[in-house]
């Protein structure tokens, strides 16, 4: 692991309550400021769109809150940012190398997804490096869909550019599309909850030496 | 997505040299994306007709929260909008007319009343089937308030507070153009703009402004609260705001 200077990295054990030292000693970096802020982030804008979204969508929701025009720039607004945090991160060589982790698939990523289809949840039968399959196909997928989301949000938004006749379709896309988000990222807020260590990486950055050997195997930090 | 990395040490992690599934997964979405909103109008027409069955024979009202699944969704421009029961209500006639008058809630439904059952069509795509709506025809009360010569448009304003919606004159003498006290033949609640609403059968429903307070005649058309954001003046179902639904009228 590489530290740039003046970054706070434990450097100085002498500085740290025996406690604290004695868990750094079990413990491996996993995501660097930089990667944990990004995620942050794009974690706060999603929120933000998901809400707007409800207020516009759900009647419930919408009866509550009313304010149309308003809620209607909020979450045009945020959906425009979503994408910054990903490419301001861009600037630090680990986010870009967690990007190109993200990226590669080797052959233990079959394995990892034959596992899961077979349902088969021993450790063993599910081989995995920094990221595994299921990680990295969310990854992809999530930044995909957040493109087309921004597309089609651009030409509902901004209708006199284009054809009036793709409003309706861009429409189409992005409520179906907005749909399926939902429920995907239901099922990434579920498995973080399920994963208290996994969670600790994102919010201090570090993870357990155990947690790291059982998870990601083939992970060398 | 660039793993290469010039001159920085790479941990000899076996995966590194894999195959960039990641971003071929990022561009597939893309694509499909892309493919989704051209071919979204044959998607669009099967899922409503599909969803407008399935909705029909939905217990739970689920299908109502799908997009496209059916039934009205709420709308309104401010925080919150007041309530007006048949006490308090008054719908006010004035602007270039002879006679102005202020009606109560009493006062409309003792008029004759008008009843139609037209699609409803949204200018962001949804439509509900078949919807009866009744009440007074506009055109009766602007004869009673008697229209000046020199008058060519009707505005409407709301006791929501913002919204406001106009029709020319000829379009507002239409006989399919109400001031609608029932809906799918119940007295209309608050949410879909009780005790009384405009109700603008030929156009997208944006016209038929809920929670109806005041009827000025005017010279010219004034652009309603979403037109001067906008949406068509002429709204007519099918031939504005580049939609081409069926017509509804």
């Amino acid at each position: 692991m590489r530290s740039t200077p003046g970054s706070a990295d434990r450097t100085d054990a002498t500085m740290t309550p025996p406690h604290d030292a004695a868990r750094a000693a079990t413990e491996v970096r996993r995501f660097t400021p930089a990667a944990r802020h990004v995620h942050r982030a794009t974690a706060a804008l999603t929120g933000v769109c998901v809400a707007t979204a409800a207020c516009l969508y759900i009647p419930q929701f919408a009866e509550l809150v009313g304010r149309r025009e308003l809620v209607v720039r909020v979450h045009e607004w945020a959906g425009l940012a979503l994408p910054v945090p990903a490419l301001a991160g861009l600037v630090s060589g680990a986010f870009r190398r967690d990007l190109g982790h993200l990226n590669r698939f080797g052959p233990h990523d079959r394995t990892w997804l034959r596992a899961v289809l077979r349902r088969d949840r021993r450790p063993g039968s599910r081989p995995a490096g920094k990221f595994n399959a299921g990680q990295k196909i969310y990854a992809s997928w999530f930044a995909g869909a957040t493109l087309v989301m921004l597309g089609t949000g651009l030409l509902m938004w901004f209708t006199h550019l284009t054809p009036l006749r793709w409003r309706t379709s861009a429409t189409f896309v992005h409520d179906w599309l907005a749909l399926t988000l939902g429920i995907v990222l239901a099922g990434h807020i579920g498995m973080a909850l399920a994963d208290p260590e996994a969670r600790h990486g994102l919010r201090r950055g570090t993870v357990s030496r155990e947690w790291a050997e059982r998870e990601h195997p083939l992970w060398r930090p | 997505m660039n793993p290469e990395q010039p001159g920085a040490p790479e941990p000899p992690e076996g995966e590194e040299r894999g195959r960039p599934i990641g971003r071929r997964v990022l561009l597939g979405t893309l694509g499909l994306g892309a493919l989704g909103v051209v071919t979204a109008p044959t998607l669009q027409r099967g899922l409503e007709s599909f969803l407008a069955g399935a909705s029909d024979k939905d217990p739970t009202g689920l299908t109502g929260l799908l997009p496209n699944g059916g039934g009205f969704r709420y709308y309104s421009v401010t925080s919150s909008v007041p309530r007006r029961s048949a006490t308090d209500y008054r719908l006010t006639v004035d602007g270039l007319v002879d006679r102005p008058h202020s009606y109560t809630l009493a006062d409309l439904r003792a008029l004759p009343q008008t009843r139609l059952v037209r699609d409803v069509q949204c200018v962001t795509g949804w439509r509900v089937p078949a919807t009866p709506f009744e009440g007074v025809p506009l055109s009766r009360l602007l004869d009673a308030a008697g229209v000046r010569p020199g008058a060519g448009a009707v505005r409407f304003t709301c006791f929501d507070g913002a919204y406001s919606e106009s029709l020319t004159l000829d379009q507002a003498r239409r006989s399919d153009v109400l001031v609608a006290l029932r809906m799918r033949d119940q007295d209309i609640g608050h949410a879909h703009g009780g005790p009384a609403r405009l109700y603008v059968a030929p156009m997208y429903f944006y016209k038929s402004a809920k929670w109806l307070s005041g009827i000025t005649v005017t010279r010219d058309v004034r652009p309603g609260y979403w037109e001067e954001r906008g949406y068509e003046v002429d709204a007519w179902v099918g031939r504005s705001n580049g939609r081409d639904d069926d017509p509804t009228a």
